[in-house]
């Protein structure tokens, strides 16, 4: 496959937000919105599932500095999909542009989660399992785990493309919903299934929307829809060398704006903590709830009443 | 031709209209077994959590507020007005607006996951309070005709 132009690439961008544009105007038409409450969390998870029936379309860019290669802007869309009040499943297209290099599609993720308990507690797990089919171009640095480090992505789009990444990524998901505050811990493991051992990484997470209480009128920017957080994540090292040493390090403040349309943006700006980590990265997304999805695909497969 | 009621003829027509009521016997139980799975969780909520009172009894944006919650998270499957859609049933039923404020809000907080009833522990406390309120406020609507299947939960 030919590396694209920067045009190519553009062109690209362009159509991606094309598409999801198209489909939340078309599914504006429907009338079939739902307003998210969604937290400003880009890599963490909370114990909150897409409601059953709803498809979260989202589209998220990460543009990134790096030292001794050119910076890159890396994106991914993600339909997100609530099987059942316990189960979301969620499907992922990654891609990246590397600066004065070329633009490429990175390969698509697979990841499913789990709620074991049907009721709240204390704390509530969520068992979490992903299978990724990526290759070493892959930037979207959705999760950071084992060595992890900013020097792996200077690596020309031209070599690092051609080495196949299949890893199955399993998560353990601590979140607790209290006054109005969310706090969240998510321990990963990643097993390549290539001979590699298993690595380790970990997100931690805390958010709390700006008012607590319901405007008693319908509005955009009333501060109950906006959620403000903080996120940090890491590698943990491998089985062999467990620890912090010759990992990347991140703390991320962010903002999540929830429209009672169904749309949610996100921004948040990313900070490395140590040498190993790039110095900044500029995350944000935009998603798209349609509440009855599930319910639209139905009636399609059922006759007339 | 002369009609003659034979008794095989009698035997059939009693056997089937026997099987007619004990079917609609069966529909009716059926359709009150249904009613009662429904609404069975707020049976379930724990004594303490039923004892919680509505701390936002006294505001009155609560029941507004409230409806404005109901209509962005609540009404896609509740139906306008609470009075029940094709996913999920009235809450206008005796066993929705006679039960405890704080069973409500029992059942908002933890859902009912196995039946498609979401955790909304998302929402803050005060927000669940305020859907509480507004959820009381519509009161019981008309009991629908017997004889109409679109009126079941």
């Amino acid at each position: 496959m030919m590396p694209f132009t920067f045009a190519k690439s553009f062109h690209l961008l362009r159509l991606s937000i094309g598409t999801l544009l198209l489909s939340g105007f078309l599914s504006l038409l429907s009338s079939a919105s739902l307003q998210a409450q969604e937290n400003p969390y880009i890599v963490a998870y909370d114990h909150n599932l897409e409601e059953p029936g709803s498809l979260e379309v989202e589209y998220f860019s990460t543009f990134g500095t790096q030292r001794g290669a050119p910076g890159f802007h890396a994106f991914w869309g993600e339909f997100e999909y609530g099987a059942t009040a316990w189960w979301t499943t969620e499907f992922y297209l990654d891609g990246q542009t590397t600066f004065d290099q070329s633009t490429l599609f990175t390969g698509f993720r697979w990841e499913n989660r789990v709620r074991p308990l049907k009721r709240e507690h204390f704390i509530n797990p969520v068992l979490y399992v992903e299978f990724e089919d990526i290759n070493e171009a892959d930037k979207i640095l959705k999760e950071v785990e084992g060595h992890d480090v900013e020097a792996d992505q200077a690596v020309p789009n031209s070599i690092a493309r051609q080495q196949v990444v299949r890893e199955i990524e399993l998560k353990l998901i601590l979140s607790r919903n209290y006054k109005g505050w969310n706090f969240t811990e998510n321990t990963l493991a990643v097993k390549n299934l290539s001979n590699q051992p298993w690595e380790f990484g970990y997100a931690l997470g805390v958010s709390r929307p700006l008012a607590m209480k319901g405007a008693p009128h319908r509005c955009n920017f009333c501060p109950q829809h906006f959620i403000a957080g903080l996120e940090m994540y890491g590698g943990l090292g491998d089985r062999s060398s467990f620890g912090l040493h010759d990992t990347s390090q991140y703390l991320a403040p962010g903002l999540a704006w929830n429209l009672p349309s169904g749309w949610t943006l996100r921004i948040e700006p990313t900070f490395g903590l140590n040498g190993n980590s790039h110095q900044f990265l500029l995350r944000w997304g935009v998603s798209y709830e349609i509440s009855a999805f599930g319910g639209m695909v139905e009636s399609l497969f059922k006759g007339r009443e | 031709m002369k009609f003659r009621c034979s008794s095989l003829t009698r035997v059939l027509l009693v056997t089937g209209l026997a099987l007619g009521l004990k079917a609609q016997d069966a529909n009716k139980e059926r359709g009150q077994k249904e009613k009662e799975s429904v609404y069975a969780e707020l049976e379930k909520v724990p004594e303490k959590e039923r004892q919680k009172s509505n701390p936002l009894t006294k505001d009155p944006e609560a029941v507004a507020a409230g409806q404005v919650l109901f209509e962005e998270h609540c009404e896609e499957c509740h139906g306008s007005g609470g009075l029940g859609g094709k996913k999920a049933p009235s809450l206008r039923a005796s066993e929705v607006q006679n039960a405890a404020p704080g069973a409500i809000f029992w059942i908002l907080t933890n859902g009912v996951v196995r039946k498609k009833m979401p955790v909304w522990s998302k929402l803050p406390e005060p927000q669940r309070w305020q859907l509480v309120s507004y959820v009381k406020s519509l009161g019981i609507a008309p009991q629908p005709d017997p004889g109409d299947a679109a009126g079941k939960p």
